[in-house]
């Protein structure tokens, strides 16, 4: 009995010992992990997973404090890709976060705006341009349509808009063959 | 002197010069019907002016040009209305003199069936040029010929429309083995380089000749499929003379054996020299550059003639009585060139390129561009819809004809699943859609469709990718700006309290001194007044017309007010949809 | 010198751990999904089982044996393993963190697999010498890193085919796997033309 305690204190002792250096010698430092899933998500910036920007949410990911289905920008194909990545089940986006929209801008009528500067504060990406009492706009290679410059302007000059098909973005269609009903020998 | 010859490819047993050219073989390619007697029986014919131009300014790959001209300007032919915008890009001129009607956004010869930016002219009917001087490019630097040429907009006219400055590179060596002249032409129907080539072979040389200097290349080989005899002789009767007045026999015109498609950039630097450009290197990396002999034409025209890319040869064939290939002003609708040719009555759809490439327009009223080589006007004889499409049994005759030795059946299968990171890895994007594996698939799976269709998705996402990495960047300053504000506030508070108690003592002294000075009472009825004449102002601004209605115009007034705000409820949702 | 060869090639076609002996199933199914993860689950695996085996033969040999405590041989090898899968966790996550996030759970439970423990088991009941159980070991790893990677090959294009909406996802998996191991079937006796 008291050999099978000594056998058993003894590897507990060396095999211990092995873990304790190993634990000190492979330290890691940082999580790359945020790295990766901060890369697949769609950087609007827009808040809507409850987190205060992209990297904050990467991080949560990371840490598993949060689903990987709470951005909406993102959509169905960014959890598909966050699953693969993370090797978790997908899910489909939960509704309480929003929902998944077409890529829009803001647009901002230059008529009625007061030039108050409350959408600049609130851009996340410094998309708009202007000055106190000046006209502002929005450049619309940069905005992200995050949707955060809409709750603060006081005139409600601000408007989204889906950004239009062009030749130049237009899309190949995925080929779908129609089934037409089959045609009596007219010839 | 002794001169190459035109020699068969099968015998390199044929004497003198040409003996030495050996030939090699891409791999795959199909054999399709030709169809290419109907339109090589008459000669080029110049396609009369329309009443109307429409010329895009987006005709090449790249940037769009910035429009240069605006409505009602009058413009001469060759003026420049469209200015090559970025790195890539193209200049756009006005095919012949007359009045900008508009500048507009209208249908493009494009398959999505979108408008885009166009110019449209009235011709004046003087058909009155620009001054033209020919280009001394042996006087200038490479880069003021290109950037000529830029200006000219001259591009790859074999179908690509490339820029053809940027193509106009020696690369790091700064200068090259060989310059292939394209003149394969190997898809059914079209014969607008042949057709070029019979009749403006030495042009065509000199454009060459050209080509040769700006690119300090050794040899030009000019390869054209064997099934255009008379081509192959003018070019040849041409190369001779060039050859003769350089003294030398560095021009060589070599026929290739009939087989589509030998007119792929690749497959026809592979057949004339085998080398074959890998997977991410250029050709120019192997010291060959290949242009279309269309391309080499535009720049003797560019160069030696001053004359920017105004018309090309057309050939407009299919399902009409009289096919013909014209010489075309860019902006001409391809229906006043289908008119011409008598089609038949039951022809349905017309087709930019040809049965293999080719992209169907959405109408026929869209205009002729630098990337039409050929109208093709079809019908359900003519083209029968493909029967329905049958599952892939992996029968691997895709494979066989590839000519980029890629595996069809592989980028169909990540394709049709949208597993695009796959597809990629089978090399997707060395496709070129020249559609040899839907030509001969037993399943009748329209295998580039679905290549097509994954492309533009890569590219979608790419591009979004890069528009994140962007926002990421921007985000990520703003926060560090941010901190840095905040920090230089903090400092500043720090200063002014600081400054503050010392002034705090002062401050106390002068506190039993009256609250206001007599400057700040001025002040205050100064804004006191300024706001007195807001009011007033706002009380003018009222609508006039609303004192002393009857009371049937009240209630006009009040339903459209109550519509008003119907419509503005309704409006709202409906903003948020489309949000 | 060829009996070596015979106990490697055995343990990797021949009795397929996963195939034909039908253990270490957890992973097999769990970590298939991609071959990339499969590949890296097989390495770790491989790591583990051939140091779980030199480890286990050493204590049963110059520890358990002389001390007639071969009653304690399952609980001193668990804790070995054990101890041996923690300080593989610790050099992965140094090494490659994504492959750690990817491994997740499966891969502390590498101590529960039951190939881990069930291959310096039959070591024991094999009566294999140190060498012939290192290889042992290392040879049943190889197998279950072949089955795994072969299967992960399959279900990447499973995902593109056209299944039928009930076979999907792990039924269509365990049909496969069933072929497999039918085909595995085929190397029986490849080990006995000695």
């Amino acid at each position: 009995m008291l050999e099978a305690i000594l056998v058993m204190a003894l590897g507990a002792v060396v095999l211990g010992a092995a873990l304790g250096y190993a634990a000190v010698r492979f330290r890691v430092e940082g999580d790359p992990l945020v790295e990766k899933i901060d890369a697949i998500l769609p950087q609007t910036q827009c808040g809507q997973c409850g987190f205060p920007g992209c990297k904050p949410y990467a991080e949560a990911i990371a840490k598993g404090e949060a689903e990987i289905n709470q951005c909406p920008p993102g959509g169905d194909e960014g959890i598909h890709k966050l699953a693969d990545l993370l090797g978790r089940e997908f899910k489909s986006l939960s509704a309480e976060h929003g929902i998944e929209k077409p890529k829009s801008v803001a647009v901002i009528d230059e008529q009625a705006c007061i030039g108050c500067t409350l959408c600049i504060q609130a851009c996340p990406v410094d998309a708009i341009v202007g000055a106190a009492k000046q006209m502002h706009t929005v450049v619309a290679q940069q905005c992200t349509g995050c949707e955060l410059c809409l709750p603060p302007c006081p005139v409600n000059c601000i408007t989204m808009e889906p950004i239009a098909e062009s030749v130049e973005n237009w899309k190949w269609k995925y080929p779908v063959f129609k089934i037409t009903p089959a045609q009596k020998a007219a010839v | 002197m002794e001169v190459p010859r035109v020699q068969d490819h099968s015998s390199a047993k044929g004497g003198g010069v040409s003996a030495l050219q050996r030939l090699f073989k891409f791999h795959g390619g199909v054999k399709p019907a030709y169809n290419k007697e109907a339109s090589t029986g008459l000669p080029i014919a110049v396609a009369p002016t329309p009443t109307q131009l429409v010329i895009p300014l987006h005709q090449s790959i790249g940037g769009m040009p910035r429009p240069l001209v605006s409505a009602g300007e009058h413009v001469l032919k060759g003026q420049r209305i469209g200015g090559a915008d970025g790195n890539v890009s193209s200049a756009v001129h006005a095919s012949t003199s007359g009045k900008v009607l508009a500048v507009e956004m209208r249908l493009m010869p494009h398959t999505s069936g979108l408008s885009a930016m166009c110019v449209i002219l009235e011709p004046d009917g003087r058909d009155e040029w620009i001054p033209r001087q020919p280009f001394d490019y042996r006087n200038a630097t490479p880069t003021e010929t290109r950037d000529y040429l830029r200006d000219a907009g001259v591009v790859g006219l074999g179908g690509a429309v490339f820029p053809s400055y940027l193509k106009l590179n020696p690369g790091k060596q700064g200068k090259l083995d060989t310059l292939v002249l394209n003149g394969a032409e190997c898809e059914p129907f079209i014969t607008c380089d042949d057709l070029l080539m019979r009749e403006r072979a030495e042009a065509t040389l000199k454009g060459a000749v050209i080509m040769r200097e700006i690119l300090g290349a050794g040899q030009v080989l000019i390869g054209i499929e064997d099934n255009k005899p008379e081509a192959i002789a003018a070019m040849e009767i041409a190369a001779r003379a060039a050859n003769a007045a350089a003294g030398d026999s560095s021009i060589r015109v070599v026929s290739v054996p009939t087989r589509y498609p030998a007119g792929g950039a690749k497959q026809l630097i592979r057949v004339l020299t085998g080398i074959e450009v890998p997977h991410g290197k250029r050709s120019t990396d192997y010291g060959v550059q290949c242009f279309n002999v269309g391309t080499a034409y535009a720049i003797y025209e560019a160069i030696a003639l001053g004359q920017p890319l105004i018309s090309r040869i057309v050939t407009i064939a299919g399902n009409v009585r009289r096919a013909r290939n014209y010489e075309v002003p860019f902006g001409t609708p391809m229906r006043d060139l289908v008119t011409l040719c008598d089609p038949l009555p039951d022809s349905d759809r017309v087709i930019m390129g040809g049965p293999m490439m080719g992209l169907l327009m959405p109408a026929d009223s869209v205009p002729v561009v630098k990337a039409t080589n050929c109208v093709l006007i079809g019908s359900k004889a003519l083209f029968p819809a493909p029967p329905p499409e049958m599952p892939c049994i992996r029968c691997g005759e895709c494979a066989k004809v590839c000519p980029a030795d890629l595996l069809p059946f592989e980028m169909y299968w990540f394709s049709r699943a949208k597993i695009f990171g796959k597809a990629q890895e089978y090399n997707l994007f060395d496709c070129i859609e020249c559609g040899c594996c839907a030509y001969v698939c037993p399943s009748h799976i329209p295998l580039v469709d679905y290549y097509r269709f994954a492309k533009s998705e890569i590219w979608a996402r790419e591009l979004e990718k890069e528009s994140a990495d962007v926002a990421r960047e921007r985000y990520e300053f703003r926060l560090l700006r941010e901190e840095r504000e905040k920090q230089e506030k903090a400092a500043k508070l720090a200063a002014k309290t600081a400054a503050g108690r010392e002034k705090a003592a002062a401050a106390l002294a002068e506190a039993e001194k009256p609250a206001t000075t007599p400057e700040e009472d001025a002040k205050k009825a100064l804004i006191a007044a300024a706001l007195e004449r807001a009011r007033a102002q706002q009380a003018q601004a009222r609508p006039e017309n609303t004192d002393n209605l009857t009371p049937e115009q009240q209630a006009e007034v009040a339903a459209i007010e109550a519509r008003r705000a119907e419509i503005r409820e309704m409006a709202k949702p409906h903003v948020r949809q489309s949000d | 010198m060829t009996s070596y060869l015979f106990v490697v090639l055995g343990a990797v076609l021949v009795n397929n751990v996963v195939f034909v002996r039908i253990l270490g199933l957890c992973p097999f199914m769990g970590v298939s999904k991609k071959l990339e993860t499969a590949v890296g689950m097989g390495a770790a695996t491989t790591f583990v089982l051939t140091m779980a085996c030199g480890a286990s033969y050493v204590i049963d040999r110059w520890l358990l044996i002389p001390n007639q405590l071969e009653y304690l041989r399952t609980l001193s090898f668990i804790v070995t393993i054990a101890a041996i899968v923690q300080l593989t966790e610790l050099i992965i996550q140094k090494t490659s963190p994504l492959l750690h996030q990817v491994l997740g759970i499966y891969l502390p439970l590498i101590t529960t697999n039951c190939a881990v423990l069930g291959i310096p088991l039959l070591n024991v009941n094999l009566r294999h010498n140190f060498l012939e159980s290192l290889l042992f070991g290392f040879g049943s790893a190889v197998g279950f890193t072949l089955a795994l990677i072969l299967f992960a090959g399959i279900r990447e294009r499973l995902e593109a085919a056209d299944v039928p909406i009930h076979f999907r996802g792990t039924a269509i998996a365990m049909i496969t796997a069933g072929l497999m191991s039918l085909a595995f079937m085929g190397f029986a006796g490849l080990d006995k033309y000695k």
